[in-house]
């Protein structure tokens, strides 16, 4: 997938070619539809399972276009107090999801046992949402990280994107995250036993690296974050996180681009 | 359909019909009733006439006022409304608790067979997160009380994006109630609902809000200001409702609502906590006049944010719950010694099984 959430869903270029927009016949035809592309975007969510819960994160930055447009923007939400969910791309559309969850939330509180649904239930829940929406030709432009734990208290992860394409993993990125931040995770989890093994510090550490590895390298990521650790004790989130010991001091030992020496 | 007959002023067409009416069994001065098909009963007050239950408050039950909904007696009353107000009088004593930090609200739950698993079947419901709402009357009305107002603040944060307050939701019920006073096809609630919450103390993000806004200046943040807080609602079958420090309905609440007024609820010196306990020991004071029928308490509070429930409207702990009735019983039985020494043998007894 490619990491620009405007390109997401559409065939490859590489693979398929550009579209041919001559069919069209002119932008005349035809209402403008604003919800057939995102505008303001937020990038990648990485998360990674351990041997207690899973880790979550994601930068506080909602971009319009390349313009870092807003900066406090939480893109993690919380769900029933045993749920985390991590948004990519359109963040109106977020916004529309974060209230469709709170009415869920609300209306399954209702019920004489309280609470029933945990991330497993409310990943699938999300997943049809999504998969609906694009067999409407409307989709919700985002790719979505669901953490929490399964019907067995188990450690849980997963992914469903604008498309309804759903898959899980030890660990998991959106975005750019899908190319920077994975190979990084996997290192440590590269599979569902050696994730099992993990300590909470060491998968906080992994994210911690993943989170400035991307603020190095993606253009559309900024250095505050949110970080939220969901284990059976409930879900501890911070939301203003900072970056810490970035590495540019090599910065100034480079001069010029091959020839020049100082 | 010769017998229907709207009143058309100075129409001869009329006056051609009361004549051939009048020769009929049943009246022309009655057109409601040869509509419905009634036997002739001429609706006019005659007080002379009639039996009268008090000398001072004139019974017109009987007289055809009654038979149907939205109908004005001919001193102004919806006697339909005043029956529905009869089926409250005889449910399970609610109660609600104003607090200074938060809202309690108890109900009775009369136990009508040793097969109900206790705990089981709740009465008191929550709308939204922060608001809880109980009533006593009609159980099947109750629940369909809770679920328009369900549906109210749902509709209310689809508009608003943001908690409905408990003022508002008050407001939205009674207009509801009141609409089942308007019409002969419906009837009214045979319940008077009470409706608690908090509403939060924080200037609330609306939902699905991002970011946090202007720091300062125009739509900034008012430093330390304080929002909301605890509301209480008792609404009637009429769809009159009232703000109240304390309210109490069903069959125990002229004891409940003397014990109410005996704590000064206005002063808000009272803590939630011990509004749990007042809240436990009114419905055993209340419970003590029906002392033939076993009886369960439930309970739900809602507190501020800083309180145990976080602004959310939820059940009172098991052993705050037990606590609470364990000081009940105990002030219960310390009254026995105190008032009637001599007839107490029964709540002795009753004692003697707990």
């Amino acid at each position: 997938m490619n990491h620009l959430p405007q390109a997401w869903g559409r065939p490859r270029d590489d693979v398929y070619g550009a579209y041919d927009s001559s069919y069209l016949q002119g932008q005349s035809h035809g209402p403008t539809q604003h919800t057939q592309s995102p505008v303001v975007t937020g990038t990648s969510v990485v998360a990674l399972k351990f041997k207690d819960g899973v880790i979550i994160a994601a930068d506080n930055l909602a971009s319009y276009g390349s313009l870092a447009r807003f900066t406090d923007v939480k893109r993690l939400r919380t769900f029933a107090e045993t749920s985390v969910v991590g948004f990519g791309g359109d963040v109106s559309d977020m916004q529309y999801l974060d209230r469709l969850l709170n009415s869920l939330d609300t209306e399954e509180a209702y019920g004489s046992a309280g609470h029933t649904l945990n991330a497993k239930n409310l990943h699938t829940y999300l997943s049809k949402v999504f998969y609906k929406r694009r067999s409407e030709f409307n989709p919700l432009w985002n790719h979505i990280l669901v953490a929490g734990l399964d019907g067995e208290s188990k450690p849980f992860l997963a992914s469903a994107d604008l498309l309804g394409t759903t898959f899980s993993a030890p660990s998991l990125a959106t975005g750019y995250g899908a190319h920077l931040a994975q190979p990084l995770l996997r290192k440590v989890a590269p599979d569902e036993e050696a994730a099992a093994q993990l300590t909470k510090e060491q998968a906080l550490e992994a994210v911690k690296e993943s989170m400035k590895v991307l603020f190095y390298r993606d253009a559309r990521s900024l250095d505050k974050y949110s970080i939220a650790v969901i284990t059976k004790d409930g879900i501890d989130l911070k939301e203003n996180e900072k970056l810490e010991k970035q590495s540019w001091a090599f910065a100034d030992q480079i001069r010029g681009y091959g020839t020049q020496v100082n | 359909m010769a017998e229907v007959c709207m009143p058309q002023a100075g129409s001869d067409r009329l006056r051609a019909k009361a004549k051939r009416a009048s020769h009929r069994a049943w009246s022309f001065k009655s057109p409601r009733y040869s509509r419905a098909q009634r036997p002739p009963q001429i609706p006019i007050h005659l007080p002379s006439l009639i039996p009268q239950a008090s000398p001072s408050i004139p019974e017109h039950h009987g007289t055809g006022y009654d038979l149907t909904n939205s109908v004005f007696s001919p001193d102004g009353r919806n006697f339909q409304v005043e029956y529905a107000v009869k089926a409250v009088e005889n449910g399970g004593t609610s109660i609600g608790i104003r607090c200074k930090d938060g809202v309690v609200l108890a109900v009775e739950k009369v136990i009508t067979s040793k097969l109900l698993k206790a705990g089981a079947n709740k009465r008191i419901a929550t709308i939204d997160r922060h608001i809880g709402a109980v009533s006593s009357g009609l159980v099947p009305d109750g629940r369909h009380f809770v679920s328009r107002a369900r549906d109210e603040a749902a509709s209310w944060r689809s508009v608003y994006k943001t908690p409905i307050t408990t003022k508002d939701l008050a407001s939205r019920m009674g207009g509801y109630l009141q609409a089942y006073t308007l019409y002969s096809s419906v009837r009214p609630f045979g319940i008077t609902g009470i409706v608690a919450g908090f509403d939060s103390e924080l200037e609330l993000p609306v939902d699905g809000q991002v970011g946090s806004g202007p720091s300062i200046g125009s739509g900034g943040k008012v430093e330390g200001k304080k929002y909301g807080g605890p509301g209480l609602y008792m609404i009637e079958p009429s769809g009159m409702y009232w703000g109240y420090y304390g309210a109490a309905t069903g069959k125990g609440r002229q004891t409940a609502k003397a014990e109410l007024e005996k704590l000064d609820l206005a002063a808000l010196n009272l803590s939630l906590e011990d509004g749990v306990k007042e809240a436990a020991r009114i419905i055993y004071v209340a419970h003590a006049d029906n002392k033939d029928k076993e009886f369960e308490l439930e309970m739900t509070w809602i507190s501020n944010l800083d309180g145990p429930t976080k602004g959310r409207h939820q059940e009172v702990p098991k052993d705050i719950l037990e606590e609470a009735e364990k000081l009940a019983k105990k002030y219960l039985e310390g009254d026995d010694d105190e008032d009637t020494k001599d007839d107490d043998k029964p709540a002795e007894g009753d004692a003697m099984e707990e």
